[in-house]
């Protein structure tokens, strides 16, 4: 018998190298995110229409390298995220998993990718601790983390004169970070934290924490949130004429899909930053239009932008390693070639694994400013590359020593 | 001033307001449920996929045909209650007779297809629906800041499910379905259409989930999720209140916004627990509930 097992194993293992050898040029990419919850609309299927896109243009630079694309569904929870993660590296041959929003989850599966040697590219995820303490050698943080947004909104607030605060925070990893780095912007900058209330992730009712928010007598209410969440508050605080009352709100993570499902009647006025808008410029409104042609009558948001983004720099890497499966010596390779496309422009990946590119702070616009039903923003200011993200030595990530 | 438990009192009215506004919701939701498993016995998983409904009709309403909130109050529950009917007639009414799972399974089964559809053709973010313009605005109590919309949740709520218990204990009609439910054959006999009867209840049970949503889409998210986040809370309720008990399903209601509300200030992080704490601790001492009679 035990022989049998022997004979089966060996062939299994000479199958697994042959197929390997065979497969050399075959990458395999998983989308993983928020299919059916509250993050569905700014990553979910739009996040696997734009790596499909990345993957069309590839095409074009090396043709030879063959491109699968699988997706899955973590339902905003840790334990799903990190064993659908587990079988895919495991047992499905995936090279890669890009976008994971929900940083709770994202933490969880950046570690799995630490372990197997792959590679991980956060698009969705928030925490700027997958660049700080939590950083490891096999993850990209693409898009925008806490620290930025925490940097743009929140300096911008208190420079108008927002200088008390009090925070409505989404009570997991992801709203506790940019709690945090939001108030130490506050602080650096002059401003007082009056306090917080932490809310659990899909309340439906925030009235109760608003009116908590409007007894503290702060100036600013910083909704340390996302999605569906940030929508509520925002449309409860309207109607608790939180901001006739002379408070104000910040929301400090605002997609444009939140945007457009409040409505410009209820969004008007709000300060937000975002990495990348579908209307700032030629090559955005081009892109989108490829991009809607798969998803219908949709916005995309910077999330599936940095997806399609960190794909296409991603199989550069590869096509120039001519291999995917040593994880970290494809990150390695990623840090060290310039980035450059035409959704974020020409940019780098840090030893930390933090990208850099610019950071725009926008004005939600008047319904009577607005054209068309997408046409929301308006540009406040530009925060160029070297001052969007958190400096190397701020981070505490054990890669930058050494 | 004084304080409770160190909170300003004037802070905790507001708070107790605010739980009550909620509680709102929780009555009018356990409310279609206990009628339907008080008359049904079918636990209708369905219904806050019908309660999303609602609200969607309301905004569909207002889209395509420009049909404002308060006709959309009275005619979204009358679209989406046929909706019911024809669930009930077509699905619904072969399972009376088998164990109350399979009602549950189908229920459930419908809930995600109708939450799939829309989540399909809407997205997850939502849609947006204003506070309509005579109730925009509020009145300063003093002690909070109270909407005139959500006064007139209070107001709405209150009558709509003491009118339902009133016809359902106190009339004849009500008794004739109390009765339909006790003895179907006996109350055959004395010439009453009781499979009609139970259609009707159906459609009205999942009307109110409807009226719900109406009420709900000016303040919460139109999403298509929006009922799965609050049918577990609504079933705790109905749990807590005796399952098929039409008046304790209503003061279970406002009493556990009015609990959860008072968490949501003491130990925030909780909020979203606290009922499911109440309902284990009420199964444990009560387990047919605080109002069952079984």
């Amino acid at each position: 018998m035990r022989k049998v097992i022997g004979a089966v194993a060996a062939a299994a293992v000479a199958l697994g190298l042959g197929t390997a050898a065979h497969a050399q040029q075959t990458v395999k990419i998983g989308v993983l995110n928020d299919m059916s919850g509250l993050y569905a609309d700014l990553a979910g299927r739009g996040s696997v229409a734009a790596a499909k896109l990345a993957v069309e243009d590839f095409a074009k630079i090396d043709p030879n390298l063959k491109v699968e694309i699988v997706s899955g569904d973590h339902q905003n929870k840790p334990d799903i995220g990190s064993s659908i993660a587990t079988k895919w590296f495991d047992n499905e041959g995936v090279d890669m998993i890009v976008d994971v929003p929900t940083s709770s989850v994202a933490l969880a599966v950046s570690q799995v990718a630490a372990n197997k040697n792959k590679v991980f590219i956060g698009s969705g995820p928030a925490s700027s601790d997958l660049t700080g303490s939590k950083c490891n050698a096999n993850t990209v943080h693409w898009t925008y983390d806490t620290w930025m947004l925490a940097n743009g909104t929140g300096k911008a607030v208190v420079k108008t004169g927002g200088d008390t605060w009090f925070f409505i925070t989404a009570d997991y990893a992801f709203g506790h970070a940019l709690e945090r780095d939001t108030s130490e912007v506050v602080k650096a900058n002059g401003g007082k934290v009056l306090g917080a209330v932490r809310a659990p992730l899909n309340t439906s009712d925030f009235s109760s924490f608003l009116l908590q928010a409007q007894s503290s007598k702060a100036k600013v209410i910083g909704l340390a949130n996302a999605g569906g969440d940030t929508i509520n508050s925002i449309k409860q605080a309207a109607e608790f004429g939180i901001v006739k009352g002379g408070q104000s709100l910040a929301g400090l993570l605002i997609f444009s899909t939140d945007v457009v499902a409040l409505g410009l009647p209820t969004a008007q006025g709000l300060v937000l930053t975002e990495t990348w808008y579908w209307d700032l410029n030629d090559n955005n409104r081009a892109w989108t239009k490829r991009w809607q042609k798969e998803m219908g009558n949709k916005v995309p948001t910077m999330v599936q932008a940095g997806v399609y983004s960190g794909v296409l720099h991603y199989l550069k890497a590869v096509s120039a390693l001519k291999q995917s499966k040593d994880g970290k010596a494809v990150v390695d390779k990623m840090k060290e070639l310039p980035t450059d496309d035409t959704l974020f422009g020409k940019g780098s990946i840090r030893v930390d694994g933090r990208k850099i590119h610019p950071a725009y702070l926008f004005e939600v616009k008047k319904p009577s400013e607005s054209k068309s039903a997408f046409d929301i923003y308006k540009l406040r200011a530009t925060i160029p590359a070297d001052e969007a993200f958190r400096p190397l030595k701020d981070g505490g990530c054990p890669l930058v020593k050494s | 001033m004084f304080e409770i438990f160190g909170i300003p009192s004037q802070a905790l009215f507001g708070q107790l307001l605010i739980g009550l506004i909620n509680g709102s919701f929780y009555a009018l939701l356990s409310l279609g449920l206990a009628v339907i498993f008080g008359m049904l016995n079918i636990i209708n998983f369905a219904h806050g996929a019908q309660y999303m409904l609602g609200a969607f009709a309301a905004y569909l309403l207002l889209q395509l045909t420009g049909i404002g909130y308060w006709p959309a109050l009275i005619l979204a529950p009358i679209i989406v209650g046929i909706i019911g009917i024809v669930i009930e007639r077509t699905m619904l009414q072969w399972l009376y007779k088998l164990d109350h799972l399979y009602g549950l399974l189908l229920t459930f089964g419908l809930a995600l297809v109708i939450e799939g559809v829309f989540r399909n053709y809407y997205g997850s973010s939502g849609q947006p629906y204003q506070v309509p313009s005579s109730l925009a605005g509020g009145h300063n109590l003093g002690f909070m800041f109270l909407p005139n919309y959500r006064a007139w949740v209070i107001v709405a709520s209150l009558i709509v499910c003491f009118g339902t218990w009133f016809v359902i204990e106190k009339t004849r009609l009500g008794s004739y379905l109390r009765a339909a439910t006790e003895n179907p054959t006996l109350v055959r006999a004395f010439g009453i259409n009781v499979p009609r009867m139970i259609t009707l209840t159906y459609g009205f049970g999942v009307a109110l989930a409807a009226f719900a949503g109406v009420m709900a889409a000016p303040i919460y998210n139109v999403s298509p999720q929006m009922g799965s986040d609050i049918i577990i809370v609504v079933f705790a309720v109905v749990v807590i209140g005796g399952m098929g008990s039409i008046m304790g399903a209503i003061l279970t209601g406002f009493s556990l916004g009015i609990a959860e509300g008072l968490t949501k200030v003491f130990f925030p992080e909780a909020s979203s627990t606290v009922i499911f704490v109440i309902m284990a601790i009420v199964l444990l001492t009560r387990p047919a509930g605080l109002f069952g009679r079984g």
